[in-house]
């Protein structure tokens, strides 16, 4: 294997570790997929962790507003790649137009119904006890301070000022009923590890992180709160290199993080992934 | 990459925030390259925070706009500049102004990247501060020049030292508040050093720092240190070592779970240690089945004939043997210790202090065997490092402590300085993980190579838990050891007669009755002697895995006997508690009930144990029994008020 990404192999043994307890600690357990780059690195994990198999379900919270693109990459990988897809909506804000723009809510407000309690919905109603999700430590300061099982209490609230000891990869995977768990394998990884690990398995990845245009998508959410970057970067090695040199933060396209100093984390903290 | 030469915002800037840096060249960083991990630990309000976040604003890693937005926030609070609200991201942690739990964040210098942890230094949240610690590759200890050493520096430092982290630098910051003298400097460094060599630390160097004004972070020579010739911080950092791989050491694989997806058996699991190599025999402890390896599967990647350590694989074996997750395969020249009871150092950090006879369930590796603390044998003041001398029935929150621990099953371990990944475990009391320790003490046993190939353990169709519950109680060995005379013999009996009295299922195994049968070919070599013990304890673990209360009576004179005796017990899942019936030689041989030392002192018996024979007193059985002090009623009340606990079925074992 190429020694330039000797590396990878020590991110990618700890990531399937961590799958295949969450897979043998949790009989009613997901992962989460929100189409993007991260999320294609953790289906590739699993197949590893599994030999080849994806023995949980995916969920997708789909807002009804993402880039249709992406809509169209996760149809194609389910199709090829078998995989159990469970879509999970918020039909009832969408009917009632409850969304941001239009319906005269913020962004935050928007998310918090068609993300946060979508995925509350799908989760109770499957009655998923765990939940796997592809966030990374330094996309964000509130994620930087996660656990790799992280529990959320029966509203879904995450008590981050009391978070449990995670010591020796001994991880908590006991809890009072009704306690729901995110499970965070890739918490460890960079952005730059992702795309370095997307080009040396050949992983696929939406269109949309290649420039086109002058622009590239370096973050993808719903389209009317993300915006493309500046960048002529139009293959894996190309962004890999543009990252080295780059001064803005991964999610500062993202808009809905902008709002105010704390919006993120009270997100977070009400149960956002 | 040039260090934010372009930095247009200078001029908000602290006083000297460019200090004497701001020229200095950033090289590429090797990006193909395992991050560093420093964690960065602490009296509280020392100052670590802020050196994180000036560390990543003079080595150029913030990200753009970051700089402005934290000042954006200061000045809505209305305060002057904060670094530390890089990473203190949480309001309660802005509005407080502490580190409430761990942060990691990537930067990188000249040579390399590293990920730095931020421990909060606060007592109340050690456990996150031990969370952060425990993956780091080493450690930066941080003590304030005007307050000097504090409380939390000596308890992180001694938890540093607890947690294998033994690569320190201790950073002497806030200098630029002692006027840069180098007296302060010097008294710190002799102070701490003092202290840190009882832990066996030898911190790598001290270094002073203003890490608010960006003082020895990047450039050594700067106008206010003249008299310090080492070097500043981030090429401090730069001279550390990285680890060294595991893959030297003896193999342990752990066995994380067993996949059928196809027509493959694969076991999944980590190497943890050492390598594991297709073709090799390896021992699945505890039970110790051996089979040889077939294959290391993977997916997408070409095959591979050795799984280094740290790879997380699976494996298919030639001879099907059963393995199931918690199992550690090693190899017949470097076994691990299988036992029941084992000593440990540990910290607690859980609400509920550490309760002696509390049932706990233990962690290590993919293990998870429930169990009890036997005694608390020591309890450490972890920032004095006085030992409180009184006798302790439980270990508080943020206290350490040597217990002794004793498992319903047998555990796979290993000691700490031998091999740290199989020498850690935590504890988990009810839902939580609640301590953490390191084992030590541990004796290893060779194995005997009492083993044909070709035979395989039979299952019935009755389970031991459908004996437990038809019987009421669960299966035990007691094992009592001591001298001829002393009174083993009698109270296993008074013992089996208050069982049976009870409605349990109880036997006595004598030495004597074992020798008319089953043992009449063996003599009393030494050698003899081993496979008498050897015998019984296999006979007794059997009568045992069926749901008796089986009581041993043998002199069982030699100590590694007898923690052979438990490993044979422990291996069938049975509990195993030894019994040191102690009296004097003088007593035992003034009672003589069969008259043996009358005949041994008259030379017609050769190696009698007392006489002519070693008898290795046990050095941390269960239980001791005094006989030649107290009655054996005295010591019969002792004995059930021990056993009888043992033997009681647990609810919440029984839900599922």
């Amino acid at each position: 294997m190429d020694g330039r990404f000797a590396h990878l192999d020590a991110l990618e043994s700890q990531s399937v570790y961590i799958l295949r307890e969450a897979y043998r600690k949790f009989r009613r357990l997901a992962m989460l997929w929100s189409v993007g780059k991260d999320s294609s690195v953790l289906l590739w994990l699993m197949r590893k962790a599994f030999f080849g198999h994806l023995p949980i379900p995916c969920v997708h919270v789909d807002t009804s507003f993402k880039i249709p693109e992406m809509i169209a990459f996760r149809d194609q990988l389910v199709r090829e790649w078998g995989i159990d897809l469970v879509i999970g909506q918020n039909r009832e804000a969408l009917k009632t137009g409850r969304t941001f723009p239009q319906g005269a809510l913020t962004r935050v407000e928007c998310c918090g119904l068609l993300k946060r309690d979508a995925l509350q919905a799908v989760i109770e109603e499957r009655g998923y006890q765990a939940v796997i999700v592809g966030i990374r430590r330094d996309e964000e300061g509130t994620r930087a301070k996660e656990r790799y099982f992280s529990p959320r209490d029966k509203n879904f609230e995450w008590n981050f000022r009391d978070q449990p000891p995670e010591l020796w990869d001994q991880f908590k995977t006991d809890f009072d009923p009704g306690t729901h768990i995110r499970i965070h394998p890739l918490l460890h990884w960079t952005e730059t590890n992702v795309w370095e690990y997307i080009e040396r398995e050949n992983i696929p990845v939406v269109d949309l992180y290649f420039a086109r245009n002058g622009f590239r998508y370096r973050s993808l959410g719903c389209a009317p709160c993300t915006k493309p970057v500046q960048s002529t970067a139009s293959s894996v090695p190309a962004i890999i290199a543009e990252l080295r040199e780059t001064k803005l933060s991964e999610r500062s396209t993202r808009a809905q993080d902008q709002e105010s100093e704390d919006a993120f984390e009270r997100l977070r903290a009400s149960g956002y992934m | 990459m040039k260090v934010r030469e372009e930095t247009a915002s200078a001029t908000d800037l602290p006083e000297q925030a460019l200090s004497d840096d701001s020229d200095r060249e950033f090289v590429e960083p090797l990006f193909g390259e395992k991050a560093f991990r420093v964690v960065i630990v602490g009296h509280v309000d020392h100052g670590k925070s802020t050196l994180v976040g000036r560390l990543l604003y003079e080595t150029g890693s913030l990200p753009d706009g970051k700089y402005e937005e934290i000042q954006t926030i200061c000045r809505r609070r209305n305060m002057p500049f904060e670094w530390a609200f890089l990473m203190d991201a949480l309001q309660a942690e802005r509005d407080q102004n502490i580190t409430i739990d761990v942060s990691q964040i990537w930067f990188h210098s000249a040579l390399r990247n590293y990920v730095i942890i931020d421990a909060p230094g606060h007592k109340e949240f050690l456990k996150n501060m031990v969370t952060g610690a425990a993956t780091a590759d080493a450690a930066l200890l941080l003590i304030a020049a005007n307050e000097g050493v504090q409380e939390q520096s000596r308890r992180h430092a001694y938890l540093l030292s607890l947690l294998g982290v033994g690569r320190v630098l201790v950073v002497v910051n806030k200098m630029d508040l002692v006027s840069y003298s180098s007296d302060v400097f010097a008294q710190i460094e002799a102070e701490y050093r003092a202290f840190l060599k009882q832990l066996r630390i030898e911190p790598i160097r001290f270094i002073p720092i203003s890490a608010r004004d960006g003082v020895n972070l990047i450039a050594a020579k700067t106008k206010h240190l003249g008299w310090y010739d080492g070097p500043a911080l981030i090429d401090a950092l730069d001279q550390l070592e990285a680890p060294k791989s595991a893959s030297d050491g003896p193999l342990r694989f752990a066995v994380q779970d067993i996949y059928r997806f196809d027509e493959r058996r694969i076991i999944a699991g980590r190497v943890e240690s050492g390598s594991l190599r297709v073709g090799e025999q390896i021992l699945f402890a505890p039970a110790n089945k051996e089979s040889t390896v077939a294959s290391i599967e993977s997916w997408q990647t070409p095959p591979i004939a050795v799984a280094p350590s740290g790879q997380a694989i699976g494996i298919t074996l030639k001879e099907q043997i059963f393995v199931e997750r918690g199992q550690v395969a090693a190899t017949a020249d470097a076994m691990p210790i299988e036992t029941n009871r084992f000593r440990a150092r540990l910290f607690w950090m859980g609400d509920r202090p550490l309760t002696l006879g509390r049932r706990y369930k233990v962690k290590l590796l993919t293990q998870e065997v429930e169990c009890q603390v036997a005694s608390i044998d020591r309890v450490i003041d972890a920032s004095s490092l006085e030992t409180t001398s009184s006798i302790r029935r439980s270990v508080g929150r943020n206290e350490v402590a040597e217990i002794t621990v004793q498992t319903r099953g047998p555990i796979v371990l290993d000691n700490y300085d031998r091999l740290a990944v199989s020498g850690r475990f935590v504890l988990v009391d009810e839902n939580d993980v609640a301590g953490g320790g390191i084992v030590f003490g541990g004796q290893y046993l060779d194995r005997a190579p009492y083993r044909s190939s070709n035979i395989s353990w039979a299952e019935g169709q009755v389970s031991l838990r459908e004996r437990i519950e038809r019987n009421g109680h669960r299966g035990l060995v007691v094992w009592f050891t001591g001298l001829s005379g002393a009174g083993k013999s009698t109270l296993a009996y008074a013992l089996e007669r208050e069982l049976f009295d009870r409605q349990m299922h109880a036997c006595v195994m004598d030495g004597d009755n074992l020798r008319h049968g089953l043992n009449a070919n063996l003599s009393f070599s030494p050698e003899d002697r081993v496979e008498n013990i050897r015998r019984a304890a296999e006979v007794a673990k059997l009568m045992a895995m069926t749901g008796l209360v089986v009581v041993t009576s043998f002199i069982s004179p030699y100590r590694a006997d007898r923690l052979k005796a438990r490993q044979i017990v422990s291996s069938g899942g049975v509990e195993f508690v030894e019994v040191h019936v102690s009296a004097p030689i003088e007593v035992c041989e003034s009672r003589d009930p069969k008259a043996l030392y009358q005949k041994a002192r008259a030379g017609l018996i050769q190696g009698f144990t007392g006489i002519d024979a070693p008898y290795e007193a046990p050095e941390d059985p269960e239980l001791i029994l005094k006989t030649g002090q107290e009655s054996i009623a005295t010591s019969l009340d002792q004995l059930l008020g021990f056993v009888i606990p043992l033997l009681r079925l647990d609810e919440a074992e029984y839900e599922i």
